[in-house]
């Protein structure tokens, strides 16, 4: 009998391998590498999380497919009074929610109280949903909401005015952010009558391109198209997200067809991928920066003149050849090049070993000076092994007169230590959240430099710092971008970090996929894809 | 026999005890933080930080939080998951399913190749059969599972495309909604034509890797076994008796080598459950090996230590079966026990 069904069994795999049956609709398979933590953007601060929900839902405001532009999605447009405290917001009429997940059918097209439930159940607590599933609202708070916001109001149906305690630029990329997604209202209410309030964050009821169908847990997440979505039914009739960890195994899938999309691919993948014919792989840079701080708490890291020395005495570009092996290019200023008022004049410290060496001694610096250097113990998009990077620094230094120690903590544990100042100098990174550029120098800050900030060089430099506060209360982006282009020049001349790199983003897609782009941010987006 | 039932299954009791225990030890002991692992890069306020802290009890003695924990246990609640927040024997139940289908495959395999090939080294001991047999079940037992897995699908799958790389079923073509959990049957039940032969194909690859180390454990066992019963007076009357090789040792012999077999076949249980952990996340297999592995880069500790225990207890229960089965199947126990 188990010899029978061996036979059966390999005769079935020949037959399905052989003869798939052929299907009219278009159904497009994202390989995903990990499962959602549940589909509310609001709770979670995860990018695979925020993949899955993003199919389901439109934000108030949004960024066009591939850019960092914001763009009118639930809101038509929009007028920010005089003094730049007050947003109001012209509602699009005519946008349905999704109907019969979960045996809701809204009886109402979106409106303002959508936008208002939205917002106050990560903001108010006397919000009925405001507990529910955990209720931690991360981005809400950390990108300073509570503080900034006055009060939401509706106008009327289609009118919702933003108050501000303080004008506030980023204000319109902030709210484009996962965690300004508009959800239902009316199906809030229609699972809290049910009691089963926890389903609303499971079972998800959006505006989006694509319907939700159905959720197994690490193996798949299923999306049809939503023929009434007010942007025009979608493309694909059939959205799949395969969960798969291993990023060998996504590429193994890719290539023979069980998937059409695949994320993060293995840097030592990438040639294989260029030369194979059924591939298209997508690059852009990454909106992210890869960074050394020097702690300018630390002598004699409290000198210009030994962080500009220090600047000198590593190869960079031997670390993106190294490293990144194509996959990065160096950085020079504190923001990626991807992002507006990136200040192209700026010119990198050259590597100069000689001349660092002199400037150290005139600096006083005693010879070997005993240093740390930290290495994150993960990957990450921006820094792909941050151990061999500290290697490759720390010859280079012993080269210049300084030893430096390698130190590395777990992951939790090294951030929690570097924010509090415990190195002297370390490698951290960051990936932008909105392109706006005061989400990247705000890092250098003076507020983020005090202990547990994320100021990591501990650097305050007041002028630096009145410009970054100038720019964030201005709207006008000519201005905004003046002051931003000033502030990088006190950036390169007071040197508070050696900026390493910023990481080129793959994404390796069949070549039946057609009009798919890479997002600056890392996201993955489906609606305006096609399939030859 | 009663009596040996009832003293294995008191013994039982303090393992339970001890390996929970061990494991809400062992769990707090992994560095990091829960709500570090789940707030990423972000640096979020310390004060939020004490919040959420307080809000999961973290911020409790430990001495506090094993109590709480025993307590729940004692009524059934295995915790809930930090990360989704659903119970964790909830999650459990629901990915367990893949996990033992996968784990019945693989076992067959091993099963099925295991035994004739030990018995075959056996019978032609010292030949070049038996020396082959042994050496393929050694490397197959010192195969990392890892390698293993990403190589049979190099080959199997890009190479000659005989099956998929990875999952449960194909996904552009079928889609039904999970009964029982059980692929297998969940397709046939489903009525789409093509979608049983879809899910055998996709569980070949994972049940060759998972089977791999039991396959060569059982053949290595089979083999000894079956020497020591070959060299028995009986046998040798058999054969004396002029009855043939075939019935000698397909009839005589093997009955009685196949009982250390047997013990040998719920030890690897343990085996089967730990190489689960890998095999599913090469094959992205949604059992909850691969949801332990999540677990622990999420510091999820409900979960992780829920799903421990659970695994625990199953390899715990496998074992006191084939405890007692070895007894019924072997009546020289009996006296001893």
């Amino acid at each position: 009998m188990p010899v029978f069904n061996a036979k059966v069994a390999l005769a079935a795999a020949m037959l399905t391998v052989l003869a798939a049956p052929a299907y009219a609709a278009k159904t497009l398979v994202y390989c995903s590498e990990g499962s959602p933590e549940n589909f509310t953007p609001a709770l979670n601060t995860t990018g695979t999380s925020f993949d899955a929900a993003r199919p389901v839902y439109n934000q108030l405001v949004e960024f066009e497919r591939g850019t960092t532009k914001v763009v009118p999605a639930l809101a038509e447009s929009w007028t920010v009074s005089d003094d730049g405290k007050e947003i109001t917001f012209k509602l699009r009429k005519g946008v349905k929610f999704h109907s019969g997940v979960n045996g809701f059918t809204p009886t109402r097209e979106f409106n303002a109280d959508d936008v208002l439930f939205s917002f106050n159940r990560q903001w108010k607590e006397d919000n009925p949903y405001h507990k529910v599933t955990g209720g931690a609202y991360d981005y809400f708070n950390d990108m300073g909401m509570p503080d900034l916001l006055k009060s939401i109001d509706k106008v009327d149906d289609y009118t919702v005015k933003f108050t501000l305690n303080e004008p506030n630029a980023p204000m319109l990329a902030n709210l484009a952010m996962d965690f300004g997604t508009i959800m239902s209202a009316e199906y809030a209410d229609y699972l809290l009558k049910k009691g089963t309030p926890e389903q609303y964050d499971q079972i998800p009821v959006g505006t989006g391109p694509f319907q939700f169908v159905a959720y197994q847990k690490d193996a798949v997440i299923r999306y049809k198209a939503f023929p009434d979505y007010f942007g025009g039914k979608a493309a694909l009739d059939n959205l799949v997200y395969a969960i798969t960890p291993d990023a060998t195994a996504r590429y193994a899938k890719l290539k023979k067809g069980e998937c059409h999309v695949m994320m993060a691919p293995n840097p030592a993948d990438i040639q294989a991928m260029k030369a194979d014919s059924t591939i298209n792989l997508l690059s852009q840079p990454g909106l992210n920066i890869a960074y050394l701080a020097l702690n300018n708490e630390k002598p004699p890291f409290d000198k210009k003149e030994v962080r500009q020395a220090f600047n000198m005495a590593i190869d960079k570009a031997a670390i993106i050849k190294d490293v990144y092996q194509g996959a990065g290019q160096a950085a020079i200023n504190p923001i990626p090049p991807t992002i507006w008022s990136y200040n192209t004049s700026i010119k990198d410290y050259p590597y100069d070993p000689e001349k660092a060496k002199a400037m150290l001694k005139d600096a006083g610096v005693s010879d070997p000076l005993e240093i740390d250097l930290w290495w994150m113990p993960v990957q990450r998009p921006y820094n792909p092994n941050a151990k061999r990077i500290a290697e490759m620094m720390q010859s280079d230094l012993a080269k210049v007169g300084i030893n430096a120690k390698l130190v590395s903590y777990e992951w939790g544990e090294y951030r929690k230590r570097m924010q509090e100042g415990e190195h002297t100098t370390g490698q951290l990174g960051w990936t932008g959240d909105n392109g706006d550029p005061d989400n990247f120098f705000f890092l250098l800050g003076c507020p983020a430099a005090r202990k547990g900030g994320q100021n990591l060089a501990k650097w305050c430099n007041k002028d630096f710092d009145a410009l970054i506060n100038k720019a964030r209360t201005i709207s006008d982006i000519d201005e905004r971008t003046k002051l931003y282009e000033q502030a990088q020049v006190i950036f390169k001349e007071e040197a508070p970090w050696f900026t390493i790199a910023h990481s080129v983003v793959y994404e390796p897609t069949r070549t039946e996929v057609v009009d798919y782009k890479v997002s600056p941010f890392g996201r993955h987006e489906f609606y305006g894809v096609d399939l030859k | 026999m009663l009596k040996l039932f009832i003293r294995r299954v008191a013994l039982t009791v303090p393992t339970f005890v001890a390996l929970m225990f061990v494991t809400f030890v062992a769990v707090r002991l992994v560095p990091g933080d829960p709500i570090e692992a789940r707030t990423g890069e972000r640096g979020i306020a310390p004060e939020r930080l004490a919040a959420l802290r307080h809000d999961l009890g973290l911020d409790q003695p430990v001495w506090k939080q094993f109590l709480d924990y025993v307590n729940g246990l004692a009524h059934g609640d295995f915790g809930v998951s930090i990360v989704t927040k659903t119970p964790v024997l909830h999650e459990f139940a629901t990915l367990f399913p893949a996990t033992l289908e996968l784990s019945i495959c693989a076992l067959l395999f091993a099963v099925i190749l295991g035994i004739p090939a030990g018995v075959i080294a056996a019978v032609k001991r010292g030949g070049i059969i038996d020396h082959s047999v042994m050496t393929v079940a050694l490397a197959g037992y010192s195969m990392p599972i890892f390698w293993w897995g990403l190589l049979l699908i190099m080959f199997m799958s890009e190479y000659l495309g005989l099956t998929p790389v990875s999952g449960r079923m194909d996904l552009i073509n079928y889609y039904f909604e999970p009964v029982t959990g059980f692929m297998l049957i969940d397709s046939l039940l489903s009525g789409q034509e093509g979608a049983f032969g879809a899910a055998v194909a996709h569980l070949i690859l994972p049940s060759i890797v998972l089977g791999t180390i039991p396959l060569a454990v059982i053949a290595r066992m089979t083999r000894s076994s079956m020497l020591e019963v070959l060299s028995e007076d009986y046998v040798r009357t058999a054969r004396a008796k002029g009855l043939s090789p075939l019935r000698v040792v397909g009839l005589h012999a093997l009955r009685n080598a196949l009982i250390p077999v047997v013990t040998v076949i719920g030890l690897q249980t343990g085996t089967l459950l730990a190489g689960a952990v890998l095999t599913e996340t090469i094959f992205a297999w949604p059992g909850v090996g691969k949801w332990l592995i999540e677990s622990i880069s999420r510091r999820d500790y409900p979960a992780l230590q829920g799903g421990i225990m659970l695994i625990s207890g199953v390899v715990i229960l496998v074992n006191l079966i084939v405890d007692v089965l070895y007894v019924a199947i072997n009546p020289r126990i009996r006296h001893g026990g």
